[in-house]
């Protein structure tokens, strides 16, 4: 098509683009304020009643609700006991700045502890039995399983996305390129991994590679990989896969005057794609990226089944031991939602800023 | 300076075109040549040849002494001699006027900061265009753009020009503006191949004019001898049709 005549049937589309958003506000903006603000409560009474179904529900089956046992799963002060090891006697108690020593003396040997000086009610000679306690006080505050659970879902998220983009971005270069041994490398590597269940794979990876390279890594000396490495691992190469196809479809969008104008000037290939193409890209791959990432946060959940202890079967775990069933699922989808929410509101906040150029 | 010796290309999708047949040229250094012909003559492909945009399937293009299409040439640094015009601009969107200027002086050229900012600033001037040497390419009319397009082919310092139709996407009213600075860089001495219907263009610093008709050069000469007494009846027709 002629230049011109391109311009100008974008002008005109541009206007009818511009033209249906406005009909379309037109139809959704309510024209009376009063009418507004009766929407509006109307969804927040709508939410209330939904909540409150489920709630009277759950109390109509004799569920007690226990919202504040809840943050014990997040912190807790830890309680440090000291159990005598043996039979024997206290022998000394002296002053050590503001604590106290105790030496205790018991058939198992002499021992000293440092405690604060009201964790305990002994006088030098008292008698010990084993099992006795020495002393009990409060330790500092320790992050609680659903925190700990947290932080390993954070953390592999984290890392299988950044692995995740790398091998996206290689994959997908690789993937419009003219060289069959890159092309068709990227084509397999998209086919196979999208062709399988997540679950699957994450299987492979820790029952058959994960056995494979442990059994390798003793052999030489070296020890065995934590499973998060391969629940890394899974969920990298699961997620690039996409990636791949994401970044592709980006490239793809680029108009090709572009790369005749940096080929052209003498730019060498791959000077072009990550200083002319790549750029560009960035702004049709951002979305469908955010999307991706999204999906691997969700994704991370399934880990738990090869025990690494993400969020999903931290909770399974604090329910075995509180049986707070109700509060703490709902608490983990909340925690789900708010790192999505988070990730996507980010990806807006970019997408905001290479729009503006 | 190029020489071009019987090359041939035919594209086979979407369906079979004899884009170029048996097309042989010699350009020396200094020479202004204009191309002129029908859409789909081959013009374009001609350029591109030149700079192994296209790559011929027959034939041979020296420049300079150096076989383009031999798999052992380093078609960069041909390319950095090379610098090429399109009709559609072409600047990168995502850099400043200043950026595409610069970025292959960078790349390509390896010219230290100090250097290619002096010689960015000194092609904008000349281009007439430095009050908007910040300014994004989108915010620019499009003879601003030709021209910030012909500033980033010069930053490479190139032995040869190659536009292809730079004036066809422009309005009338700035279409002036962009020969100026053709016609200039003409007068500097440039070696220059101009894909351009531009009579008066033509008339004013071409060396000489080639019609091309169904991939083949029909026939070329001076511009004085060209479009007052063209020998054949084809070329006659365009002429009648364009003028
Ligand atoms: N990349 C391409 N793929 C297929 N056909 C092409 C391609 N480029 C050019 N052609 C065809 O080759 C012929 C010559 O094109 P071109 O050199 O662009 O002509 P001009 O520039 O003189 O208008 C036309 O018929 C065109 O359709
Ligand atoms: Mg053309």
């Amino acid at each position: 098509m002629n230049p011109g005549r391109q311009k100008i049937y974008s002008a005109g589309l541009f206007c009818k683009v511009r033209h249906m958003e406005q009909n379309v506000s037109n139809i959704k903006r309510l024209s009376n304020p009063i009418a507004y603000v009766l929407s509006v409560c109307g969804f927040l009474v709508l939410l209330f009643m939904v909540i409150g179904a489920v709630y009277y529900a759950t109390v109509a089956v004799d569920y007690h609700w226990r919202w504040f046992k809840v943050p014990k799963y997040f912190m807790y002060k830890s309680t440090i006991t000291l159990y005598a090891e043996g039979y024997g006697e206290i022998d000394t108690i002296v002053d050590n700045r503001d604590k106290k020593d105790i030496t205790v003396t018991t058939d198992a040997g002499t021992r000293t502890y440092t405690v604060p000086k009201d964790s305990f009610d002994w006088i030098e000679g008292d008698m010990v039995s084993p099992g006795d306690i020495v002393a009990s006080y409060e330790g500092g505050w320790k992050p609680g399983i659903l925190a700990k659970g947290l932080w390993v879902t954070l953390k592999i998220s984290f890392l299988a996305t950044i692995f995740g983009i790398i091998l996206g971005i290689i994959g997908g270069v690789a993937r419009v390129s003219d060289t069959p041994v890159l092309k068709w490398s990227a084509i397999t590597y998209v086919e196979i991994i999208r062709g399988s269940p997540l679950l699957v794979q994450i299987m492979i990876f820790y029952f058959v590679l994960g056995t494979t390279m442990n059994k390798i890594l003793l052999m030489n000396g070296i020890p065995k990989l934590d499973p998060q490495w391969y629940g890394v691992m899974a969920l990298s190469i699961f997620t690039g896969a996409y990636v791949v196809e994401i970044v592709r479809a980006g490239i793809e969008a680029i108009h090709p005057g572009q790369v005749e104008a940096a080929r052209s000037s003498g730019m060498t290939y791959f000077q072009c794609m990550f200083h002319i193409i790549l750029p560009q890209a960035l702004k049709t791959i951002l979305p469908p990226l955010a999307g991706q990432f999204i999906n691997l946060i969700k994704d991370s959940s399934l880990l738990g089944l090869i025990s690494i202890r993400e969020l999903t079967k931290a909770t399974r775990e604090g329910i075995t031991t509180s049986l707070q069933t109700f509060e703490l699922w709902i608490l983990c989808a909340i925690l789900y939602l708010l790192m999505t929410f988070t990730l996507s509101m980010c990806v807006q906040y970019l997408e905001r800023r290479t729009a503006t150029k | 300076m190029i020489d071009v010796i019987s090359i041939y290309k035919t594209f086979y999708v979407p369906h079979e075109v004899k884009a170029l047949v048996d097309v042989s040229n010699k350009i020396e250094a200094g020479e202004v040549v204009v191309v002129i012909g029908p859409s789909g003559s081959g013009k374009s492909t001609f350029l591109r040849c030149l700079n192994r945009l296209e790559t011929a399937e027959r034939g041979q293009i020296l420049v300079d002494g150096v076989d383009i299409f031999d798999p052992k040439t380093n078609i960069n640094t041909v390319r950095a001699e090379m610098g090429m015009v399109f009709q559609s601009f072409n600047l990168y969107p995502h850099l400043t006027v200043q950026g595409n200027v610069t970025l292959a002086q960078k790349l390509v050229r390896k010219r230290p900061k100090k250097e290619r900012e002096e010689k960015t600033r000194m092609l904008l001037e000349k281009v007439g265009i430095s009050a908007k040497a910040k300014a994004w390419p989108s915010n620019l009319s499009g003879g601003q753009q030709q021209r910030v397009a012909i500033a980033r082919a010069l930053a490479m310092d190139p032995k040869i020009m190659l536009f292809d139709e730079p004036t066809s996407a422009l309005d009338p009213e700035m279409i002036g503006e962009v020969l100026e600075v053709m016609k200039t860089l003409a007068k500097e001495g440039m070696t220059m191949v101009c894909v351009t219907h531009e009579m008066g263009f033509a008339r004013e610093v071409a060396d000489r004019v080639i019609f091309m008709d169904e991939g083949m050069i029909v026939e070329e000469g001076t511009p004085e001898k060209f479009y007052k007494n063209p020998d054949h009846d084809r070329t006659k027709l365009f002429l009648k049709q364009i003028l």
